[in-house]
């Protein structure tokens, strides 16, 4: 990936920056991973199907689901079916990606899309300069050791983290998509009215539970972002490459 | 269980996957109208409201407030002195606390 008239330094530069914005994604995604490869070890699962699952699905809500279902008795057709419904939020996550990150060759897409997961997007959706595939394959790479790393570490060890650990490192992902919005809502009203919007609308329909898991924050982006198209554009351009 | 899980997981990872690439795909080259182009730059924000709530609430079960004061420090730091790394890790710390006091 490197460019021929790129100054030497650059690439470091940028691989560090990247590494760098990934930091809150691995600290979020290793305790959640952990959970995961324990759950999966209860589940009886073998280290190697534990390790595939995060290592090639990449998806965490989904994976607690599959391992339910397995439970459950569910057969694979039913447990397929419900990841897609589950992940087919990530669709609308790469279309504003793919605004971001235009005429690349295809086999660059190939790579970067398999790294789309609600935090690596929401990070890059925020990073005000403009996205190189290097910059987005480091901070895909670097959420996915997490969470990879996090699952081996669960499966193998157990409950090694002390659970008050676990669960203040919980807050990490939370924190993160709130420390990436904070400038936006701070120079924008506009902001804060969409993502109050989301927030009430997601809230209000995980109350009512109507729409399967995953579907509830397909309707709000869907909703909010229509919304959001029609307001009166502002002049700061902050999301434009 | 005895049967191998491996076509499952390979499925599953088809099944994200796919959606994941499309857009990459169909969208790169097009010319996008400037009303569909609105509402692709307005999906980050739509979508990071609902990432947050009502999932925040639920990020320390036993204790909702730990995460709660967790992220109000981030609000607060976040919008005085900005950046990533210090808003995150002192939620972490501001719920860790809590949790060792009150949970």
């Amino acid at each position: 990936m490197t460019l021929a008239s790129e100054p030497p330094g650059m690439m470091k530069m940028e691989i560090r920056h990247a590494v760098r914005a990934g930091i809150p994604i691995f600290i979020g995604y290793f305790p959640a991973a952990v959970a995961f490869g324990i759950l999966a070890k209860g589940c009886g699962t073998s280290l190697v199907e534990a390790f595939l699952f995060s290592a090639v699905v990449f998806a965490g809500a989904s994976q607690f689901i599959a391992l339910n279902l397995l439970m459950t008795g569910m057969g694979p057709a039913g447990i397929i079916l419900t990841t897609l419904l589950v992940n087919f939020r990530h669709f609308l996550m790469s279309a504003y990606l793919s605004t971001r990150l235009r005429n690349l060759a295809r086999k660059t897409y190939f790579l970067l899309a398999f790294g789309v997961t609600d935090e690596v997007f929401s990070v890059l959706s925020f990073h005000d300069k403009s996205l190189t595939p290097r910059f987005v394959f480091f901070l895909e790479l670097s959420a996915w050791s997490g969470w990879v790393s996090g699952t081996v570490c669960g499966f193998v060890l157990g409950g090694f983290l002390p659970d008050i650990l676990t669960q203040s490192m919980g807050v990490a992902l939370y924190a993160l998509l709130l420390a990436i919005l904070l400038p936006a809502l701070k120079t924008s009203r506009q902001t804060v009215f969409l993502a109050v919007m989301s927030a009430g609308l997601n809230t209000l329909l995980i109350r009512l539970d109507l729409l399967p898991a995953g579907w509830t924050i397909i309707v709000c982006i869907l909703v909010v972002a229509l919304v959001g198209a029609f307001l009166i554009p502002e002049k700061k351009e902050m999301l434009s490459d | 269980m005895t049967d191998s899980l491996i076509p499952l997981i390979f499925g599953m990872a088809a099944v994200t996957y796919v959606p994941r690439l499309m857009p990459f795909l169909l969208l790169n080259r097009l010319r996008i109208p400037y009303r569909v182009n609105a509402f692709l730059k307005a999906i980050p924000v739509a979508a990071i409201g609902a990432l947050i709530v009502p999932g925040v609430l639920t990020a320390t079960p036993e204790l909702p407030a730990a995460a709660l004061a967790g992220m109000g420090f981030t609000l607060v730091c976040g919008l005085f002195r900005g950046g990533i790394i210090i808003p995150v890790l002192g939620a972490v710390g501001v719920a860790w606390l809590v949790l060792a006091f009150f949970g």
